[in-house]
């Protein structure tokens, strides 16, 4: 099973989020991918649109199914991943390493709140076993 | 996120098919579909998803388990006469080892089912049916054959069926059986020793759009699994894959085969749903032909097209259509990304005047008109054998 790095934070929705400073990355995780499927569309906001924490964003999709995104964080969005607009499948391949949008952050103190790696990692232990 | 599926059904207790254990183990997702769980693909770890499995039929050979389908026989001398009146289509065409696609209609026109119709012999007949309808269908045919002088089975639980679909198909099946498969013309039967099983009714049938077979072996878990496993283990050299319900549907959007639920219904007749030549009107009487008469007459109020997203979007099931004004126009009975044709297709019900090959439309995907055209189908058709 793949590991899910300790310098991202995650949301029961299975976001990551990491942080450099007043600045973030934002993804989806391995689990969300293997749950999805083949992903075959990304619908992300556009460059300066403002998130919402606990908000929709946009969208992935993948052959069977549509799902939402949720802002792990608040903030302006400053630059979407081009490449996922024609290879939205390297999400599959490396879910991790596919960043969707980044960010500035309105109030880093948000993510406080958010599932640590370890955490995470038990989440979502537990929902598999359903 | 979350997700919304577009086909998610809260049931009490969902059927199983004698492989389900193998699908599970396998390690399918599994899903509920027409009353059954079902596998909707196979993981990426073994080489599937729905992508790999459906380019997987349409270049060299996949396997699907359709046990969930129906099966419904008639045998006796008035076999022929009751197939006659409750189908559409003209059985008495069919030669003993023939099949041909039909319908069973309502006397209104609209559709209780599309099946496949088999003349097994003499006087004896198959209609394989869908999985969510086999109930409805049983009663429906015992109920409207009585006058008939013919007994009616439901055979349904009797059966595994394994479709082996794709160009490679025959090569690989006849690797494990001593019918003749290249005697076997396309919407015909045969029967034969099938991974040593006796008297095997096989059929050159399938839901894909490909060259392909479905066989119909004894539903207990042991003999399943085994031919199941069997059918793979020969099928490796041609690169075979077990496939879920997910390819199944993208296969058959492709080539513009309804699904009951969707383009057939019971709201729906068979001049809106495009049918026509399945449909034989200089048959004697059959059930719904007074009616569909009567519709012939008068003019369409929609009709079934195929689209083609131009701007960037999914169109997905019921989604609305709309009028590049943005009236609503119609709906999408099923929409996907296609595979094999790496665009993003659909069928839809729209007002007649929005028919014509190359208008226009709009699909609304979350609140926005996203830009598609109407194209001609079915957008894929196999390529002829050289």
């Amino acid at each position: 099973m793949a590991s899910y790095p300790t310098d991202f934070k995650y949301t029961k929705e299975h976001e990551w989020i990491k942080q450099s400073g007043n600045a973030a990355t934002i993804g989806i995780t391995n689990y969300a991918q293997e749950s999805l499927g083949d992903i075959v569309f990304v619908d992300a906001p556009k460059v300066g649109t403002e998130i919402k924490a606990g908000a929709t964003f946009g969208s992935v999709e993948s052959v069977k199914a549509v799902s939402d995104l949720f802002a792990p964080a608040s903030g302006t969005v400053t630059e979407v991943n081009a490449e996922l607009a024609t290879a939205p499948e390297r999400i599959n391949k490396d879910a991790h390493g596919s960043w969707l949008v980044k960010i500035t952050l309105k109030d880093p103190n948000e993510l406080n709140s958010l599932l640590s790696a370890a955490d995470y990692e038990k989440y979502v232990a537990e929902e598999g076993s359903h | 996120m979350s997700t919304v599926e577009a086909e998610a059904e809260v049931v009490p207790t969902l059927r199983k098919t004698a492989l389900n254990v193998v699908h599970r183990q396998m390690g399918a997702k599994m899903v509920p579909f027409g009353g059954w769980e079902m596998p909707v693909e196979y993981p990426a770890a073994i080489g599937c998803g729905i992508i790999n499995e459906h380019m997987a039929v349409r270049t060299g050979v996949g396997i699907f388990d359709v046990s969930h389908m129906g099966d419904i026989r008639l045998a006796g001398p008035g076999a022929l006469a009751a197939v006659q009146h409750i189908s559409m289509n003209d059985a008495s065409r069919l030669a003993i080892g023939q099949a041909q696609y039909s319908a069973l209609l309502y006397a209104n026109g609209t559709f209780v089912d599309d099946v496949i119709v088999h003349r097994l012999g003499e006087d004896d007949y198959l209609l394989v049916i869908n999985a969510g309808t086999r109930e409805k269908d049983f009663n429906w045919v015992r109920d409207n054959t009585r006058q008939f002088d013919c007994k009616v089975e439901h055979l349904s639980d009797d059966f595994t069926q394994i479709a082996i679909q794709g160009p490679k198909a025959v090569d690989l099946l006849q690797k494990l059986t001593d019918a003749n498969l290249s005697a076997v013309k396309f919407y015909w039967l045969t029967r034969g020793t099938v991974c040593g099983l006796k008297n095997i009714l096989i059929a050159r049938t399938g839901y894909t759009a490909e060259d392909g077979f479905e066989i119909y072996i004894p539903s207990d878990e042991a003999t399943s699994a085994r031919v199941w496993n069997e059918i793979l283990e020969a099928g490796k050299e041609f690169g075979a894959v077990p496939c879920g319900l997910g390819a199944r549907n993208t296969l058959r959007l492709e080539g513009k085969l309804p699904l009951y639920g969707h383009e057939i219904s019971d709201t729906i007749n068979v001049w809106e749903a495009g049918l026509d030549r399945f449909c034989k009107m200089e048959k004697a009487d059959f059930i719904g032909r007074a009616a569909l008469e009567k519709a012939k007459a008068e003019p369409l109020k929609r009709t079934l097209i195929g689209l083609e997203m131009t701007g960037r979007g999914i169109a997905r099931d019921d989604y609305p259509v709309l009028d590049e004004a943005g009236n609503k126009i119609g709906h999408v009975t099923s929409g996907s990304p296609a595979p094999f044709l790496k665009k993003n297709i659909a069928l839809a019900y729209v007002l007649p005047a929005f028919a014509n090959l190359g208008s226009s439309v709009n699909v609304e995907i979350r609140g926005q008109g996203v830009a598609a055209q109407v194209v001609p189908t079915p957008f894929y058709k196999r390529p002829k054998k050289a």
